[in-house]
């Protein structure tokens, strides 16, 4: 082919470049929809991971709506990597203004997230103390809480009948539970698919703690070691269920009958009650070794407000108006989907639906067994702790080895935050 | 090539009478009409791979946690740290027992199912189409699909459906790296993604193929059927084998979706995007490490690039063989 030939200008040429470009064109004017409404000064953007139960986004929608002095776009976060999505969108100029998140003190030392001590100092008495403090630095509170997420062992009274097994108080009696309950069918229990939602009270439970009070890492003992070994044997004895399409925090493994016991949190009870009845019951993590004590995870989730943001005051504002002042949104959040505790002591006193039955023995050992979130206790640490139960338990590690690597890894993160 | 001459002379040149410089200006200009067509790419390419290369070279000197701007110039520091991560390390490992399944199997399926819908006599284009179909399915969406329909750890996956029928019990297939039930999974997946995509190139190849040399090869008494295969068939095909051969380790290399989403908090089964990935976006935000992985990774493509293309002849073109 000579090279002029190549050169040649016809009509079809000509149209089908215009044409590519376009085309071109038109895709490069996708992609700039942030989520934001123009320039206005008072449009925010607020961050939520997906709630599971049925009428969460509708609800959370439905409140940004009712605030009359900002235009509150809602960012529904699904999939199961929430904190990455935040962390890398915290960098960019896209940055969500309001986002919910767990109280972790790196966001604090890089100055991301906004002291709200002034909203929250006037109602500080009407909030769950342990909530308050898990939320200080210095003095300063930097976040609100929304709920208090209880996390424990729900398991089905008509099988322990049937299989003649108590409710199991150590993580001996639990294996056991778990071998005389499977069946060709069922399960003897479902901890999650990744084996990491239960991790801190392997912790809790073995008498340890993640860290200790002036910020030294706690959870490299041998009793933990021999929690781990313990759920090693479990992982392997084939009566774990384990690849559940649903994993932990979904009821479905539970209710469709293929597990006798799930970790699970108490938003799910709504959603078991309907499909159960009756035949549900829950208790704690139990002890390991003789040193531990049954433990109860409080999770839950707060707001925070972008301190590095555009709108600072209005977003605070924004917080204000729902997570302080509007106590009808709070009590309609944690009450009306799935359960949660609210963090208000007056909403939880007043909230009938917690007073009697199930969820009532859910506030029971959220009071009794509960550990809240520790702020020094950081994603880069959990990670770093997922990595000890992948290693231990689902791998055939040494887990005075893991833990110990662990340990190393928190320590660098500890240096890096407190010098 | 004849006829794109022809025509391109004998065809009335456009009206452009109201033009003082009409056709000879413009046929005479070819720098103005290679930047033209060439332009457009060449923009897109500088600012979405060349920037970020360079940008990714220069950050990887720096000590930048938590920023992409950074001051603090480090030297060679997270090339040692990268270099000496047993995480990062591990991984390469990974790509290459990925490489060793993926590649030769890929291969071998995709040039099946040319041969296979190649030889059809009716519904060609409709099975050519079912089998390349799979290409436009997004990794994502199939990794979820794989994990939670066909080889999910319950009693009714259907993988464990199937294994039920010959008395086998229920696998969890994705729970455990002992055995590495994984490989399957993961092998299965990225087969029925890119299969069909290659499954063209090859068919395409196939066509190319003159009858005369099956003729001849007949006459000269092979046998058809393994025989003609190769001896005919497959040497034909070595510049397409080869080319396919060096995308498969391009893409295998720059496997992430799949390994993201089947393997959620595993430590093992990790590619070096992944681990890359963690470096830099994930808890750790260290976009200075994650760069230096960045760029040791793209050195160790460009020499596997270069040693495929010189042991295998790529670029070699028809004349040399």
């Amino acid at each position: 082919m000579s090279a002029s030939s190549n050169m040649n200008w016809d009509r079809r040429n000509v149209l089908r470049a215009a044409m590519g470009l376009a085309a071109a064109g038109g895709l490069a004017a996708c992609g700039g929809n942030t989520g934001r409404s123009g320039g206005s000064g008072d449009a925010l953007v607020q961050y939520f991971h997906a709630y599971g139960e049925a009428g969460v986004e509708q609800a959370v929608k439905r409140y940004a709506k009712a605030y009359k002095d900002a235009n509150v776009a809602t960012q529904w976060i699904t999939g199961s990597n929430f904190e990455q999505k935040l962390f890398a969108a915290l960098l960019t100029k896209n940055a969500p203004d309001v986002f919910e998140f767990h109280p972790q003190i790196q966001l604090i030392k890089s100055g991301q997230v906004a002291d709200l001590t002034d909203i929250v100092e006037p109602v500080k008495d009407d909030f769950n103390q342990a909530d308050i403090k898990s939320h200080t630095v210095d003095g300063k509170i930097y976040g609100v809480r929304m709920i208090d997420d209880p996390q424990f062992f729900f398991y089905r009274p008509s099988m322990f009948e049937k299989a003649k097994v108590e409710v199991p108080t150590t993580l001996e009696e639990l294996i056991e539970a778990a071998d005389k309950l499977t069946t060709s069918k069922v399960k003897g229990a479902f901890l999650g698919n990744e084996l990491t939602a239960f991790q801190h009270n392997v912790i809790w439970s073995a008498g340890a703690d993640t860290l200790t009070a002036d910020n030294k890492p706690a959870f490299n003992t041998d009793g933990v070691a021999e929690g781990l070994k313990q759920l090693r044997g479990l992982f392997t004895s084939g009566n774990l269920l384990l690849g559940a399409p649903a994993d932990w925090w979904d009821p479905s493994a539970f209710t469709q009958g293929l597990t006798a016991m799930q970790w699970c949190g108490m938003w799910a009870m709504p959603v078991m009650q309907k499909a159960l009845g009756d035949d549900i019951g829950i208790f704690p993590f139990p002890k390991i070794g003789s040193a531990g004590k049954e433990s109860v995870y409080n999770g839950g989730w707060s707001m925070f407000v972008n301190a590095k943001g555009k709108n600072v005051e209005a977003a605070k504002e924004y917080v204000k108006w729902l997570w302080i002042d509007q106590k009808e949104h709070q009590e309609d959040f944690a009450t009306s989907y799935g359960f949660h505790i609210p963090p208000r002591t007056s909403l939880a006193q007043s909230a009938t639906k917690l007073k009697s039955g199930l969820p009532a023995e859910g506030v029971k050992l959220f009071n009794e067994f509960g550990h809240f979130d520790n702020i020094g206790w950081t994603q880069a640490m959990i990670a770093s702790f997922n990595d000890v139960m992948a290693n231990s338990v689902r791998k055939n590690g040494d887990p005075k080895a893991q833990l110990a690597a662990c340990e190393k890894k928190v320590n660098a993160e500890l240096k890096k935050l407190f010098g | 090539m004849s006829t794109t001459t022809t025509r391109g002379v004998a065809q009335p040149a456009p009206a452009q009478a109201s033009k003082p410089r009409p056709r000879r200006g413009l046929r005479a200009s070819s720098t103005f009409n290679f930047w033209l067509f060439t332009g457009p790419f060449l923009i897109g390419l500088i600012i979405f791979v060349f920037v970020p290369i360079g940008w990714s070279v220069w950050l990887s000197f720096f000590e930048a946690r938590f920023t992409v701007t950074p001051s603090e110039f480090v030297g060679f520091e997270n090339y040692r740290q990268v270099l000496t991560d047993e995480d990062f390390l591990n991984s390469l490992v990974t790509f290459t027992v990925f490489a060793a399944f993926i590649v030769p199997a890929t291969w071998a399926m995709s040039l099946g199912l040319a041969l296979l819908v190649n030889r059809l006599r009716f519904m060609r284009a409709f099975f050519r189409s079912v089998f390349f179909l799979p290409t436009a399915v997004s990794y994502v969406a199939a990794s979820l699909i794989w994990k939670m329909s066909l080889f999910n750890g319950v009693r009714f996956g259907l993988a464990n459906t199937v294994i039920g029928w010959f008395g086998v019990d229920n696998i969890a297939w994705l729970a455990s790296p002992d055995p590495p039930w994984y490989w399957l999974v993961i092998v299965t997946v990225r087969l029925w993604l890119q299969s069909g995509f290659f499954m063209i190139l090859f068919l395409a190849a196939l066509q190319n193929i003159p009858r005369e040399l099956y003729e001849a090869a007949s006459i000269d008494g092979a046998k058809p059927g393994w025989q003609t295969f190769r001896h005919i068939t497959l040497p034909q095909l070595r510049a397409t084998s080869t080319a396919v051969i060096l995308l498969l380790l391009i893409a295998a290399y720059q496997a992430f979706d799949e390994f993201y989403n089947l393997l959620t908090k595993a430590t093992w089964g990790q590619p070096p995007l992944v681990e890359l990935y963690k470096m830099a976006l994930g808890e750790n935000q260290n976009y200075g490490a994650g760069s230096a992985g960045a760029v040791v990774l793209t050195v160790l493509i460009c020499v596997v690039t270069l040693l495929q293309g010189k042991i295998m002849g790529f670029g070699r073109g028809e004349e040399s063989k």
